[in-house]
């Protein structure tokens, strides 16, 4: 393990800033102030993470329809963030995209999707992008279960192959898309690597709840990608710990099934108690660490409500004609 | 002013904007054609020849022939768009977009919009469209009425080689996604196109091929050709004749057809694409909205039957418009009353 003390406090930032983030977002959507559709990515944050602490903004990623934590994890304004989900003018997007949609091109996030599947083609340009500059980027794809039936991840995933495109799958099988078991919807042996290994790629798997197996993962997957072998995927076996969408009540869950899940694999408890036991970090460290977040989404929440709102007007901007 | 015909006014425009701008790259099915075989690279040069030569010039990294893939294609050149690059993508037939239609319309339409303006997605995807070659429903079509109808997009329909050339560059420099739709019963349309390595014809700006005081005749594509015949004919009975292409249909030229109907009093809108939902019916829906009071007669529409395209040669005569069809509607507005 290569990672210093301050590598290990930014990471446990940068988790807990997801996490408190949707957590405030999951109170504050009950109470209707939010508009529209929100799908949290909480319970997921050690993929995000894991996978991000080793990008620069010049490696870019294609985010799914849970992308909150891969935006937050690349480095994207956590008040921006916050006033786009509030629809506000001066959010990341303006107001124009919203929850399902925010990307920050500057950080090398190219977009979250509101089309399941939709983000891998595009991830498989932005990484022929970096192998025609020549520079060693990647390109990430973030996939879901659900996006992995998605003839478009097929595609991309032969064209990456047959381009030696500097792209990385990263599977994150949560065991559902939307309401659906991954049992049921993923056919075959239910195991997701397998495909991207049939497309002839070099294949990783590891455990998506605990931030150092994902992170020592990506060092070797990356090294590997970046001295030009072309493609390379990996799955996370993870945990979604709230519904589909900020509404959903889950009533597909089994009896125990998310107390369990909170209990046992819940990333940022188990990086909690990693670093504390391995004396790498003390609590007061991460406490410290907690509060400065909370005060951080508590500020990002109120300059969302009073920021200012889109005008009638704004509906005709960022196009290039209305009729 | 050279002659050249429409195929070669495209390669040729690619091939200058490559040397040009070293982020100019070009992805689609066969482009470089026979990879993979033994005959090699550039054994085909694109099934439609409109890259012929591109590997050798520039090499794999900005010549990418892709697998038949036609969502990745569209969707690559999105992400190249996104990161930095000029992509012009190629559907080796425009009734492909059907299966890459996610990536093209909720895709890189929407970009610039969604991420409030602060991204740009400067991808060209060509199609080669139209009916003409007995090739049937699904190798003939005119999606232009579904495309233009897409907020984000631009569409471009040129109608000869020098269209080509302005069109095509302007494109290529622009920062929007571009559809560029080049008609298959074109390709060896022969024209007088321009020397200057910087012309560019820019979008909006709709081209006045024939000028006459009785009707306007708007069209676009091959259907301009077809106009431009019927009015000259018609000129021999003394009947004036504007016609209008209006070279990009998003965004329109509103002006020059509201200018022309205003004068002519009469509309006749030609179009390829079957009639319901589509050009046609836009261009009639203008004229109604904004030129009412200088109707002299109901707008009449020339356009393929609402089917698909049909195969037999007798059948996809009777599908096209032609200069008899288009004759008939332009009397038609002329005896109203």
């Amino acid at each position: 393990m290569q990672l210093s003390r301050e590598d290990l406090l930014q990471a446990y930032r940068r988790m807990k800033i997801i996490r408190e983030f949707e957590e405030r977002l999951h109170e504050e959507i009950a109470t209707g102030e939010i508009a529209g559709f929100t799908h949290l990515y909480c319970g997921q944050e050690a993929v995000a993470v894991g996978v991000c602490e080793h990008l620069s903004d010049d490696d870019k990623i294609v985010s799914t329809h849970r992308g909150h934590g891969h935006c937050l994890a690349k480095g994207c304004d956590v008040k921006g963030m916050m006033k786009e989900i509030w629809g506000s003018q001066d959010g990341l997007c303006n107001g124009k995209g919203g929850s399902m949609h925010i990307a920050d091109t500057d950080k090398g996030m190219l977009g979250a999707n509101g089309i399941v599947g939709a983000g891998a083609p595009i991830a498989v340009g932005a990484a022929l992008t970096a192998k025609i500059n020549g520079k060693g980027h990647v390109s990430i794809a973030f996939s879901g279960d659900g996006a992995c039936n998605q003839g478009t991840t097929f595609e991309a995933m032969n064209f990456a192959v047959v381009t030696k495109a500097p792209c990385i799958f990263v599977f994150e099988n949560n065991h559902y898309s939307e309401h659906t078991g991954v049992d049921y919807a993923v056919g075959t042996n239910k195991d997701i690597a397998s495909r991207a290994e049939a497309f002839g790629m070099k294949v990783w798997r590891a455990d998506g709840t605990d931030f150092f197996a994902v992170y020592e993962t990506m060092r070797e997957l990356l090294e590997y990608v970046r001295a030009g072998n072309g493609p390379a995927a990996v799955e996370f076996d993870t945990e979604r710990f709230y519904g589909h969408f900020e509404g959903d009540p889950q009533r597909y869950r089994g009896e125990g099934e998310l107390d369990r899940l909170w209990a046992e694999r819940n990333c940022i408890d188990n990086f909690r108690k990693k670093v504390t036991e391995a004396k790498l970090l003390d609590g007061a460290d991460l406490d410290k660490v907690d509060e400065e977040v909370l005060t951080l989404i508590e500020e990002a929440v109120e300059e969302a409500r009073a920021a200012p709102r889109p005008t009638p007007d704004d509906v005709h901007k960022n196009v290039y004609i209305s009729y | 002013m050279a002659k050249m015909v429409y195929r070669d006014a495209v390669r040729k425009t690619i091939f200058q904007e490559m040397e040009r701008d070293e982020n100019v790259v070009v992805l689609g099915e066969d482009i470089v054609g026979g990879m993979g075989t033994a005959g090699g690279p550039e054994a085909i040069g694109g099934i439609w020849s409109t890259s012929t030569g591109f590997y050798d010039a520039f090499g794999p990294d900005r010549v990418i022939d892709t697998p038949i893939s036609e969502s990745a294609i569209v969707g690559a050149a999105g992400g190249l768009a996104l990161t930095g690059k000029r992509p012009i993508a190629e559907l080796m037939f425009a009734d492909f977009i059907g299966v890459s239609l996610d990536q093209i319309w909720n895709q890189i339409a929407k970009f610039r919009y969604m991420f409030g303006g602060k991204s740009k997605c400067p991808a060209i995807i060509r199609m080669v469209y139209g009916a003409g070659f007995n090739a049937a429903a699904q190798h003939s079509q005119s999606v232009h009425q579904i495309l233009t109808g897409m907020p984000g997009l631009k569409v471009v329909m040129p109608s000869t080689p020098g269209d080509v050339v302005g069109l095509l560059r302007e494109a290529i420099r622009e920062d929007d996604p571009v559809i560029f739709l080049e008609h298959k019963a074109l390709y060896g349309l022969s024209g007088e196109v321009s020397d200057d390595p910087d012309f560019t014809i820019p979008f909006a700006h709709a081209r006045l091929a024939r000028a006459g005081e009785d009707v306007t005749i708007v069209a676009t594509g091959m259907m301009v050709g077809l106009a431009e015949k019927t009015a000259d004919t018609l000129a021999e009975d003394g009947i004036g004749c504007d016609v209008i292409d209006l070279r990009t249909t998003s965004p329109l030229d509103e002006e020059a057809v509201l200018d022309s109907v205003e004068a002519t009093g009469r509309l006749v809108v030609v179009d390829e694409a079957p009639p319901r939902c589509s050009l046609a019916t836009d261009i009639v829906a203008l004229a109604s909205n904004k030129a009412f009071a200088s109707l002299k007669a109901p707008p009449q529409m020339v356009t393929a039957p609402h089917t698909p395209v049909p195969f037999a040669r007798e059948l996809e005569s009777a599908y096209l418009p032609d200069p008899g069809k288009i004759e008939a509607a332009v009397r038609k507005a002329l005896d109203y009353r």
